[in-house]
């Protein structure tokens, strides 16, 4: 949806709100289209495209709030969602902690991130997706696997604007394609997402799954333990990844997030440092949040330190900070998280840090990642699609895939080397610029059948 | 919504596809929340929009649109169109279907009370209240009440002849207290975790939870649990409550049993399973007592996997999943039905929403109550009883399990003892069900929902639902969660 007709939707909004009737609105408007090709067992099994719009509501009445969402865009509809706002809004309890609606200035000025909309990326034709499907799935079948994965290709624009005049707006596109090699007895996995199909090397993904899948033939079964591993970026960031939820003021406020109570000083080792940063080019998102107030480069952990992190404006009033531009729409129960994780990489290759393990563990890729204890962050989960026995510097075979009961907070203290932070795209958190990692001591405590 | 659907239809068919259907929807949505005495979450939505899925030269494509102009119906139409042409070039061979008769009837699901009509100050006043009760006790930090309600239209048209209109509305309630102390962070949950209850039912089914009446013993057990001992390691008898017990089926019954992942079709994202075709009818899923079965319809009770037809246009059925301990069937589709000899498809596809494509999906695969009375349950000298998820996991073949419950109890002679805190318990699935040696009877058993069931690429998060009564195992590996 153009920035235009963003506008014309909130006009007709805004007049639909009886003059006096209420304090403030705010929409916020998004439309999307996406095609994503899959294929399984060497074919293209399901295909699909689809195109959604939102038109979202809020209002304030004294210190009420309340939001009604409908992806009906006529102007008979957009009036009824502002009356069911309105409605909301009038039973809604008061809030003490409910703020005006920002204006311009308070919301911050936005730095641009680069371009993230690629017009030939947003174009992209079925045919298209299909042939380097195709491709990808004659290079795993000529190894004598299976190919099974996804091609998928959108556009998006967001924007959000409020009756004292704030107005933001963003466009990008996103590619993903990802593939997993079955053999008889393993499987190999690669992913890659962007913001251009361009990014999207389908063949050399192909052969990257296509390899492991063949490396990882009659795996062996290693007895559950501590073990040194080398955690591909993938695996990092599914595994890291759950604990940013915790970053938050709102969340260490509500005793729920594992910071809260920490006493001062290093949590985790001096070599990891993670922030959040809209702006950094392998990043994709809008540089505002659900309030619309401008995103803020945060530096969250440094030598190992917690030093920053994301309020909106609601906790930062609390706190008596300013807001970080990290806020979710209004209303809800969780505040605020950070949502473009950069976690600062070290000098190493992952060959390197492969050669430097003389007995451990490569992981290619986590799965089913869930949290067994939320102070310490303990995490459960599976390896999956590439698990391999590290001998004398080298991967020497494959291995039955483990179960892992891992603290990250203690993980992130043993961090002993990282590669270059990469774009990584996994399964079971959002994507993020994140190394590889060479953890010691990784808790892996039971073995599955395969 | 009816006349929309048709035209869709027939913009598909004029485009010379071999078959076509059409689902139209229109979803209507409420949910409320508290947390620490102030309203949490208040909002409502609507969506409204048509899937059309076509076979063309012998190979699937599927587009959605919310533009219902009969501008918008044709270019959606056209795209699902090109979109088979495309599949149909890197295509290994024609899709085939089982034959499925013309079906042409309307269905609502029952509702006694509509949840859309109650007042949204008394659905705001009963969450604010558990809330307040929640936070009577001093140990409590976090007090959290929700609920939700949702209300699905959906016409189904396809090109064998079917008109299906039918209504679901569900709901969903509960409430969670938390505790931190020290290093702690301890949580207990009503009905149970991660949302409570959800049913297919109105506003009934929030006034029989009595949420209310709960609260003070769930706030009690959360502080309760900073004092409780750590669940000790070690292979015991383990009895599990009816929701977890629901949780366990869902994981390693129900997804296992799903015939497109047994054939490869998630492969890349959820995953494959360890029930290969060849072990229909021959494997021993469980003991002699474990009897499962995937059953779709309103007799089965208001499931979040009931339904009179499925996004295929299918009745709802049930199916023998574990006979006596044997495994003896999958959930299956048009599609791939006749991989394992069916004639027909047992109805299990079933789409999130308009916008994305059916799948083979859980209906209601619930394991049927034993014989047995609660105490005879526990009869065990020792052993450890559980109740309600904390954590849940497990692999991509449904091999490899572990869960972490809120809340342990040592049972010692029959008698639940000390409470237990951070209990886990892990295991292989056939060898869990094959150590069932108890299940309560039918006085104990619930039809739980789950609403968060992740499939599909784009995922898909579908609800589900799982009858259980609480049921012991022998011998289940116990602590390993906090195992060092």
């Amino acid at each position: 949806m153009t920035k235009s007709e963003c506008l014309r939707i909130f006009d007709v909004a805004q007049r639909a709100a009886p003059p006096g009737g209420v304090d403030g609105i705010e929409l916020m408007i998004d439309s999307h289209t996406s095609a994503l090709t899959r294929f399984a067992n060497n074919t293209i099994h399901q295909n699909v495209a689809e195109r959604d719009r939102m038109v979202s509501v809020r209002v304030l009445i004294g210190q009420r709030t309340a939001r009604a969402t409908t992806n009906l865009t006529d102007d008979q509809s957009i009036r009824r969602v502002v009356e069911e706002a309105i409605a909301l809004t009038r039973v809604a309890e008061p809030s003490e902690h409910l703020l005006p609606l920002p204006s311009p200035e308070e919301a911050g000025e936005i730095s641009e991130p680069p371009s993230r909309f690629d017009r030939a990326t947003a174009e992209t034709n079925p045919e298209r997706r299909a042939l380097a499907v195709k491709e990808a799935i004659a290079i795993v079948e000529g190894a004598g696997a299976t190919a099974a994965g996804i091609f998928e290709t959108g556009a998006a624009t967001e924007a959000l604007i409020n009756s004292r005049g704030l107005l933001r707006y963003h466009e990008e596109t996103s590619a993903r394609f990802s593939i997993t090699a079955t053999a008889a007895d393993s499987s190999g996995w690669a992913k890659v997402s962007a913001v251009s199909a361009t990014a999207i090397d389908a063949a050399a993904l192909a052969s990257t799954a296509a390899e492991k899948a063949r490396l990882s033939s009659s795996p062996r079964e290693a007895a559950p333990g501590r073990y040194t591993v080398v955690l591909e970026p993938a695996a990092v960031l599914d595994l890291v990844g759950q604990i940013f939820g915790d970053f938050s003021a709102t969340a260490i406020h509500d005793q729920r997030s594992f910071l809260t109570g920490r006493p001062e000083g290093p949590l985790f080792g001096p070599n990891i440092g993670i922030a959040d940063d809209v702006r950094h080019p392998l990043q994709s998102g809008a540089p505002f949040d659900g309030e619309g107030v401008a995103r803020q480069t945060l530096k969250m952990v440094d030598a190992g330190r917690i030093r920053e992190i994301p309020y909106s404006r609601s906790s930062a009033r609390r706190a008596g900070v300013l807001a970080t531009g990290h806020g979710f729409p209004l209303p809800n129960e969780t505040g605020e998280m950070p949502a473009n994780i950069v976690i600062a990489g070290g000098g190493a290759s992952l060959e390197q840090m492969i050669a430097a393990v003389d007995h451990g563990i490569l992981v290619t890729r986590l799965w089913y990642i869930r949290e067994v204890d939320p102070f310490e962050k303990i995490m459960t989960g599976m390896t999956r699609d590439g698990t391999f026995l590290i001998d004398g510097g080298k991967p020497v075979c494959g291995l039955r895939n483990f179960r892992f009961n891992q603290s990250v907070v203690e993980m992130l203290r043993n961090v002993v080397a990282m590669s270059p932070a990469v774009r990584a795209s996994g399964e079971e958190t959002f994507d993020m610029v994140v190394p590889a990692m060479t953890v010691e001591g990784f808790n892996l405590t039971e073995v599955t059948k395969f | 919504m009816k006349d929309v659907a048709l035209k869709a239809l027939d913009a598909a068919l004029a485009r010379g596809v071999s078959y076509a259907d059409v689902r139209l929807e229109h979803i209507r949505e409420r949910s409320l929340g508290t947390k620490n005495g102030q309203t949490g979450r208040l909002g409502s939505s609507e969506s409204t929009g048509a899937g059309i899925r076509v076979i063309a030269n012998g190979a699937w494509g599927f587009a959605a649109t919310d533009d219902l102009s009969a501008e918008g119906i044709s270019t959606a139409a056209e795209q699902a169109v090109a979109i088979a042409e495309a599949s149909a070039l890197a295509a290994k061979a024609p899709v085939q279907l089982a034959p499925e008769e013309k079906h042409q009837r309307t269905w609502v699901s029952p509702c006694a009370i509509d949840p859309f009509s109650v007042s949204i100050e008394e659905q705001l006043g009963l969450l604010l209240a558990v809330d307040a009760e929640l936070r009577r006790n001093p140990g409590v930090t976090l007090a959290e009440t929700n609920m939700s309600f949702t209300r699905t239209r959906q016409v189904f048209v396809s090109s064998l002849g079917s008109v299906i209109d039918q209504t679901r509305t569900t709901s969903q309630t509960g409430f969670e207290a938390w505790a931190f102390k020290g290093t702690e962070i301890q949580k207990r949950s009503y009905p149970t975790s991660f949302g409570g209850q959800a049913q297919l039912k109105g506003y009934e089914l929030v006034r029989e939870l009595a949420l209310l009446d709960h609260a003070p013993r769930i706030a009690e057990e959360a502080v309760a649990l900073h004092s409780a001992d750590q669940c000790p390691e070690g292979e015991l008898p383990l009895i599990l409550e009816s929701s977890q017990l629901g949780l366990q089926i869902h994981e390693s019954i129900g997804h296992p049993i799903e015939l497109d992942r047994v054939l490869g079709s998630e492969a890349n994202y959820a995953g494959m399973s360890f029930l290969t075709v060849d072990k229909l009818n021959t494997l021993r899923y469980g003991s002699d007592i474990v009897n499962a079965v995937a059953d779709a319809r309103l007799d089965h009770g208001p499931g979040l996997g009931t339904f009179a037809f499925d996004d295929e246009g299918v009745p709802a059925q049930r199916i023998d999943v574990i006979r006596e301990g044997q495994f003896t069937g999958y959930l299956a589709s048009r599609e791939t039905a006749p991989v394992i000899g069916l004639t027909r498809s047992n109805g299990a596809m079933r789409a999130m929403a308009w916008s994305r494509l059916p799948l083979i999906r859980m209906t209601n695969v619930s394991l049927l109550p034993g014989p047995h009375a609660l105490e005879e349950v526990f009869d065990v000298d020792r052993g450890i009883y559980m109740e309600t998820n904390r954590s849940w996991s497990i692999d991509d073949k449904r091999y490899n399990f572990q869960f972490g419950c809120e809340i342990g109890w040592e049972i010692r002679n029959g008698k639940r003892t000390r409470m237990l805190r951070n209990p886990t318990y892990s295991g292989i699935t056939t060898e869990f069900w094959n150590s069932c040696e108890r299940i309560a009877n039918r006085d104990h058993w619930t039809l739980w929902g789950v609403p968060n069931c992740g499939k599909g690429q784009p995922e898909q998060v579908m609800g589900t639902g799982h009858g259980a009564s609480p049921a012991r195992f022998r011998k289940v590996r116990i602590g390993g969660g906090y195992g060092k």
